[in-house]
């Protein structure tokens, strides 16, 4: 049985189709990245799955429980890391992780608060206030208490967005020992990267909906080829070599001030400018070409 | 799992207190000193200068005993209204506790929970000032925090409504104005009702605060009488009613 199972699950807001027929399964012992741009309904995908949003039609089972009728039973065995730092502020760290341990029932709360403090390396600072930590320590802290009561299944939601390089990195080398810990995770991201870096397998998200599924490597192989090739120069040139690799049956995108032509290993001669840069195929590829959409 | 768990409750109003352990000498400090304000204002200076004795008492017990309720308002209300609409659209505090497994119902009634146990024991505030007036003890003061309570129970209720309901924090100022303000000044704090024109009279039987008001006085200055039962029976209903139009305007509010 998967973790999360939902079938044609549809959610509108007035006239907005946010989940427009999701079909999304995700086995156990994964993590599953949902990738997709701002508005293509991953958070409120992320919402259904915790009964913060009811859908309007569709079949919704996390864990094996109907949503959103046995929703506490899910969420009591879930973990949810919000988009949004919502910790209590003024609060210290220990105390905003105690609470967290008693809205789960855990039976031996200094315990739990012990173990998801050494999770987060937060051990040092947990008689401190949450203002006064660091934004990096803030984002672990918000992983830790979504940990604290060691859910079956974590929701990541943007995990690591607005943060600066440093500690992105450190944020994914916590979710990725959470990974290599066997726990099911889903994680939404606008961020190829971290898609690439993190997830066992990417869902591609547009319009409410899954347009591709796979592990990155395959999602690239079916969608984009191996190779890339991209020109830049004036707007005019660009459109000069556009029209001729189109000519020649390869898909063009835009990329910033440059355009990228997909799958340019298959190109004839004369259809690339020698000054073409060409590099491996990536996951932004496979989703501009999906859903016409740029990504971060 | 089963509505109302106690576990899911507590583990609401443990978050409460844990944030009101940082603020609880700012928030004790105007619980006590507010009501010394009103007594040296009204009750010392009034009835000093104006007025004597008010339906049998010193115009200071008759002002110390009926600021019970305007602490209970203006602790139960207030910061329902307020603090509710901050957790919900500034600090996103609700998105986390309805990500564990706790209901709008549960989230709502501990949120009431805390701030009616916490306006009944700052409601005692002014009688206990008040003694220092010459307010003598008496057994039936031992019922005012429980009046307390459960009046606050209504205006936490009416507070969370009201912060679910407006879409800006601006349009508090109505409800203060159109609302709590009316209610303050109809309860008999600071004169008896009986001389306001009968419409008034009549509106202030409906004011829970006004029957807060006599059960205080009658537990302290004239005793008990068989209709007191009504007036706490009025306030239960009170209290139960606002805590089904809370839950109702919450779950409309944060279940998308």
């Amino acid at each position: 049985m998967a973790a999360i199972e939902l079938q044609d699950v549809y959610k509108r807001f007035g006239p907005i189709h946010a989940v427009n027929g999701l079909d999304l399964d995700v086995p156990r012992g994964i993590c599953l990245g949902l990738l997709g741009p701002n508005g293509a309904g991953k958070s409120t995908t992320m919402r259904l799955l915790t009964a913060q949003a009811i859908a309007d039609a569709g079949t919704l089972r996390v864990l094996g429980y109907e949503l959103p009728g046995q929703a506490k039973e899910a969420r009591a065995r879930m973990g949810v890391v919000p988009q949004l730092d919502n910790l209590d502020v003024d609060v210290t760290v220990e105390d905003n992780l105690k609470v967290f341990a008693r809205l789960y029932r855990v039976g031996d709360v200094p315990a739990a608060v012990d173990r998801a403090l050494a999770l987060a390396r937060l051990g040092d600072r947990r008689h401190a206030a949450v203002d006064e930590l660091s934004g990096g320590m803030r984002r672990r802290m918000l992983i830790a208490r979504g940990l604290v009561h060691d859910p079956e299944l974590l929701l990541l939601d943007e995990p690591t967005v607005g943060l600066d390089p440093q500690i992105r990195a450190e944020v994914w080398s916590l979710i990725d020992a959470q990974r290599a810990a066997g726990k099911t995770i889903l994680m939404s991201t606008h961020y190829i990267e971290e898609a690439e870096r993190l997830a066992d397998e990417v869902a591609l998200m547009a319009e409410g909906r899954v347009v591709a599924r796979g592990r990155p490597a395959e999602l690239i192989g079916r969608h984009a080829g191996s190779e890339t090739a991209e020109v830049y120069g004036p707007p005019e040139r660009l459109a000069e070599v556009r029209s001729r690799a189109e000519a020649g049956g390869l898909t063009v995108r835009p990329a910033g001030p440059a355009i990228a032509i997909i799958g340019s290993e298959r190109s004839a001669n004369g259809e690339l400018p020698p000054d073409a840069v060409r590099r491996p195929a990536s996951l932004e590829d496979v989703f501009v070409l999906l859903t016409g959409e740029e990504l971060e | 799992m089963r509505r109302l768990e106690p576990a899911a409750i507590g583990g609401v109003m443990s978050r409460e207190v844990a944030n009101f352990r940082t603020f609880w000498k700012s928030s004790a400090f105007s619980s006590v000193v507010e009501p010394v304000i009103y007594l040296l204002a009204f009750g010392l200076g009034l009835g000093a200068t104006l007025v004597d004795d008010v339906d049998g008492v010193s115009y200071v017990e008759f002002v110390g005993t009926g600021m019970v309720a305007t602490a209970v308002i203006f602790s139960s209300a207030l910061p329902a209204m307020f603090g509710t609409f901050v957790k919900h659209r500034f600090q996103h505090t609700y998105d986390a506790i309805l990500a564990a497994p706790v209901d709008v119902e549960e989230l709502v009634s501990a949120e009431m929970l805390w701030i009616g146990i916490r306006s009944g024991l700052f409601g005692c505030f002014p009688l206990i000032v008040t003694m220092f007036f010459g307010l003598e003890p008496t057994p039936g003061m031992l019922l005012v925090p429980v009046f307390g309570t459960i009046t606050a129970l209504g205006f936490a209720g009416f507070g969370i409504a009201v912060a679910a309901t407006v879409p800006k924090i601006d349009q508090f100022s109505y409800v203060t104005t159109l609302v709590i303000t009316p209610l303050f000044l109809l309860a008999g704090t600071f004169f008896p009702i009986d001389q306001l024109p009968e419409w008034a009279q009549i509106a202030a039987q409906i004011n829970p605060l006004h029957q807060l008001v006599v059960l205080v006085r009658d537990a302290s200055l004239y005793g008990f009488e068989s209709v007191d039962l009504i007036r706490l029976g009025v306030l239960v209903a009170f209290a139960l009613v606002m805590w089904r139009i809370a839950i109702s305007r919450m779950t409309r509010c944060l279940i998308d």
